[in-house]
C-alpha cells in the first residue's frame, strides 16, 4: 500500500470516515478550508465513535503495524499521515477511548506533491446517502466561499421520509451540483 | 435548486407511502475500506445510488461499510435479499453496478459473470 494510490484528497476523507463509521460514529464533522492567502488547505475530521487510547492511537500511525497484522481499520491514517508530510504540512490524531477521535491534516498548497481535492460532490452525496443514520457536518471553505451541509436539518425537514428514498436522492445529486 | 425544495418532495412521498413497503427488500452494501476506496469503490457505490434515484426505486437500501477481507478482488459488493443467498461481487466498476441494477434488482437475475461468492 503506497501513498500515491490514494490520488485525491477526497480519498483520504472517505478512508478516515469509513474508520469513523467502524467506529460507531452517531456525529461525523468533515471541513475542508483552503486558504491561498497563507498557501495551506486543511483537512479536519471529527468523530464521536468509540475513541482510542493512547497505545492504539500510536500504533495506527505507524504503516508497518497496519499492513502487517492484516488490521481492517485504520490503514489510512499513515496514508493521509504520509500526503500531508510530504507537501511540507503537519498532521495531528487526538483521540480518547470513549470519546472519539479527531483528525487534522494540513497540505501546502503550492506543493507539487499535493493530489488534487478530487471528486468532492460524489464523496459527500455517497457518504450521506451511503451512511443515512449518521448525522454529517460538511464544511467546504475556499477563501471567502463557505459551503455547510447538515444532515440533520435535511433530514428535520424530511421527517418520516427517508434520505435513501430516490426523489431525495436525486435532489442531493442536483443540490451538490449547483451549490457545492 | 435549495433546502425548501426538500419539504414539496415529503408532501408528494407522504402521499406515496401508502403504495410501499416500509421494509428495503434488497439491501446493497459496498466495502469501503482503503483497497476498495483505492480501486474505486466510491465510484461503484456512486452508481448504485443513481441508479436508485435515477429508477425510482422505493425498495432499495444502498450502504457502505469497511473493509470486507478479500481485498484482491475490490471493489466488493454484497447483495443482500429476504430469503435468497448473499450473492458477492467482486472487481466491480460503475458499469457493472448498473448492469447488477437492472439485471438482479430489476429482474431478480443475479449477474453470475460479477459473482465471486453466494453464501
Amino acid at each position: 500500500m503506497v501513498a500515491g494510490m490514494m490520488e485525491e484528497l477526497c480519498s483520504h476523507v472517505m478512508d478516515i470516515v469509513t474508520n469513523s463509521i467502524t467506529a460507531k460514529a452517531k456525529h461525523i464533522e468533515v471541513s475542508i478550508t483552503e486558504d491561498h492567502k497563507k498557501g495551506i488547505l486543511t483537512l479536519y475530521i471529527k468523530d464521536d465513535g468509540v475513541g482510542m487510547d493512547i497505545d492504539m492511537a500510536r500504533r495506527v500511525q505507524d504503516p508497518f503495524f497496519s499492513t502487517k497484522t492484516g488490521r481492517k481499520v485504520g490503514l489510512g491514517i499513515p496514508l493521509l499521515k504520509g500526503t500531508a508530510e510530504t507537501t511540507g504540512g503537519s498532521f495531528s490524531l487526538i483521540t480518547e477511548l470513549g470519546r472519539g477521535s479527531e483528525i487534522c491534516a494540513s497540505f501546502s498548497l503550492n506543493h507539487p506533491d499535493l493530489p488534487p481535492i478530487g471528486k468532492l460532490k460524489d464523496t459527500v452525496l455517497v457518504l450521506i446517502v451511503g451512511n443515512s443514520e449518521i448525522d454529517f457536518t460538511f464544511r467546504h471553505k475556499a477563501d471567502e466561499k463557505e459551503f455547510v451541509l447538515e444532515t440533520s436539518v435535511i433530514k428535520n425537514i424530511l421527517g418520516d421520509t427517508p434520505l435513501t428514498s430516490p426523489e431525495v436522492i436525486n435532489f442531493l445529486i442536483n443540490y451538490l451540483d449547483e451549490n457545492l | 435548486m435549495n433546502l425548501e425544495e426538500l419539504k414539496k418532495i415529503r408532501e408528494k412521498a407522504q402521499k406515496d407511502v401508502e403504495l410501499r413497503q416500509k421494509e428495503s427488500r434488497i439491501r446493497i452494501v459496498v466495502g469501503m475500506g482503503t483497497s476498495g476506496i483505492a480501486t474505486g469503490a466510491r465510484e461503484v457505490l456512486k452508481a448504485f445510488i443513481e441508479e436508485v434515484g435515477r429508477r425510482n426505486i422505493h425498495d432499495v437500501a444502498v450502504t457502505q461499510t469497511g473493509e470486507r477481507g478479500l481485498s484482491s478482488q475490490e471493489p466488493m459488493v454484497e447483495v443482500f435479499e429476504e430469503g435468497k443467498p448473499v450473492v458477492v461481487y467482486g472487481n466491480m466498476n460503475a458499469e457493472k453496478a448498473k448492469r447488477v441494477v437492472v439485471e438482479h434488482v430489476v429482474n431478480g437475475n443475479p449477474v453470475s459473470e460479477f459473482a465471486v461468492e453466494v453464501i
